[in-house]
């Protein structure tokens, strides 16, 4: 399909909107009525047709759009994109990933001609058409990690692999869920983890680690993570918190419906070829309590997810405060019906609310 | 003068050792104010034979009794900032085998730490002790600036004024603690401050 590309923006007025298809196929994250940590991990082989599943970077009516506001967070604050010393290779290998699985994957936005290591990209979506010589960086604008990552959307941290750890080296995070690359880069796995509750005491993260650790070429894999954001705010940074964390209060009962977006990650996990480094892209998407209220199986469930959420939970993803306000609007959207198993909205089976 | 224990906390925030003597030719000893009494507990005549003792003071008055241990070369200076070149100097200097023991404020275990590290001493040969003050080295994660031997929470950010709750997250590559607003959602709203471990 041919994809329309909104003109909005995620600050100022955020005119950010999602259509219908977007709705339809936006990740929601929880596969039952509650929520607890856990791995849940899975092989990235694509998905249902149209879902944000079904290509190895999926592209939607927001990119040139997000493209946009990051290349605005760039200017204010180019420590948002940094990469030690040793992660250029894994730039390339990233590079080399996104070009060639966009240009097969959406054929009718992005080319990529190579005659030895001589290569031609097209990005026509945002007006590129640049020829550069493969692992020679003096060819390209910016770092290869920094080129490829300002036309794809979502975060992109890449990890070196050493010492049975994972090291976060190098990144592009502007549209992180309150995290900051330029505090955290060089920290192995467990460090980076650290002010995350509850999972160490749960073994989680050494699970993880040993998942990831074992990754291999060709089998990528991916799971979801969540969080809350007042406004559709890409740009949830702790360098910025003392300027976006007011917008928190400005949730009113009528207002919630629209200012109150459920903002999922999809992570995705990569080993790279030449590099053997990881490469962890954190897609970002959005979408308001309101819109999600569309599909009735999400209603029922968000309530119940959110309502019986630990209070650690509820703090650290920074919506213990508003969690009263939301749990009063998303109970008018819960007949207290059985809802079937899975993230997918099957609205044509799920029954309408009875209201 | 006894230890301070540290509370248990998050995985980033880093453990600190007790030195012991290592087998060497050459040893060198960074010390800030109460970090010289780690270095008067492991000191042997052997060991400064070959030691070199870079003592910071910070208005303490540990430098005789270390001039005492006779080290091969001694050096006090008022500052970290003040003693950095004659350390950068010392670990350039440096050959294969040299063994570093850093003393003193978790401040200066963690930039001294990283100044060897980076002189290409391995991590293995590196100890440290903490002694004396439990203030932090704070980095204010929204103007990015350094404030030194922060000893309340929250605290002001010395350079942009913002009011920062003292996070337990530690960056060993900035050799500093995060501080984050503390009153963003609530601009005025500034919990009484009250001391670290408190």
């Amino acid at each position: 399909m041919t994809i329309q590309f909104n003109d909005e923006t995620f600050r100022d007025d955020y005119s950010f909107h999602n259509s219908e298809w977007a709705i339809k196929r936006f990740p929601f994250p929880f596969h039952e009525d509650s929520y607890m940590y856990a791995m849940n991990a899975e092989q990235h082989r694509g998905g249902p047709e149209g879902s944000v599943y079904e290509n190895r970077f999926d592209v939607d009516e927001h990119y040139v759009s997000e493209m946009q506001d990051r290349a605005k967070v760039l200017a204010d604050d180019p420590l948002r994109c940094q990469s030690l010393p040793h992660m250029t290779l894994a730039g390339w290998d990233l590079l080399e990933l996104i070009m060639v699985s966009k240009s097969e994957d959406y054929p009718d936005l992005f080319e990529l001609h190579r005659d030895g290591d001589q290569w031609r990209w097209v990005n026509k979506p945002l007006g590129i058409d640049d020829t550069f010589t493969f692992l020679d960086e003096s060819t390209l604008p910016y770092g290869p990690m920094e080129y490829i990552t300002r036309q794809s959307q979502g975060d992109f941290a890449l990890l070196d692999q050493r010492e049975n750890n994972l090291w976060m080296d190098a990144g592009m995070i502007t549209t992180q869920a309150d995290w900051s690359l330029d505090f955290d880069i060089g920290m192995n796995f467990f460090e980076w983890h650290a002010p995350v509750p509850m999972a160490n005491e749960m073994g989680i993260f050494k699970r993880a680690l040993k998942f990831l650790l074992n990754i291999p070429q060709g089998s990528p894999g991916r799971r979801l993570n969540w969080t809350m954001t007042v406004n559709p705010l890409l740009d949830t940074s702790p360098e910025n918190y003392h300027k976006w964390g007011i917008q928190k209060t400005t949730l009113t009962p009528d207002n919630i419906g629209a200012k109150q977006h459920l903002r999922v990650e999809l992570q995705t996990f990569y080993r790279l070829p030449r590099s053997n480094a990881l490469a962890f892209p954190i897609r970002c998407y959005l979408c308001s309590f309101q819109d999600l209220m569309t599909m009735p199986k999400w209603g029922r469930r968000l309530h119940r997810v959110v309502r019986d959420l630990p209070e650690e939970l509820a703090t650290y993803k920074g919506f213990i405060d508003n969690r009263p306000m939301m749990i009063d609007y998303l109970s008018k959207f819960d007949d207290g019906l059985p809802t079937s198993p899975g993230i997918f909205p099957e609205p044509e089976t799920e029954p309408p609310l009875k209201t | 003068m006894s230890k301070f224990e540290f509370p248990l906390s998050i995985g980033s925030r880093p453990v600190w050792g007790t030195l012991e003597p290592r087998v060497g030719q050459a040893h060198l000893f960074v010390a800030d104010a109460q970090g010289a009494e780690a270095i008067l507990d492991v000191a042997t005549p052997e060991l400064m034979a070959g030691a070199h003792i870079i003592y910071i003071t910070r208005g303490t008055d540990y430098a005789d009794k270390l001039r005492a241990l006779n080290p091969s070369q001694f050096y006090e200076g008022p500052s970290y900032g003040a003693a950095l070149s004659r350390i950068k100097r010392a670990l350039s200097d440096a050959k294969m085998g040299l063994q570093v023991y850093i003393s003193g404020t978790e401040s200066l275990m963690g930039q001294m730490t990283n100044e060897a590290t980076q002189a290409g001493v391995p991590f293995e040969s590196i100890q440290t002790e903490h002694r004396g003050s439990t203030a932090r080295r704070m980095q204010c994660v929204h103007c990015k600036g350094f404030t030194e031997d922060v000893e309340t929470d929250p605290f002001v950010c010395s350079h942009c004024g913002l009011n920062l709750f003292v996070r337990d997250h530690y960056s060993r590559r900035l050799a500093a603690y995060q501080g984050v607003c503390v009153d963003a959602e609530d601009p005025g709203n500034v919990p009484a401050q009250k001391g670290i471990y408190e």
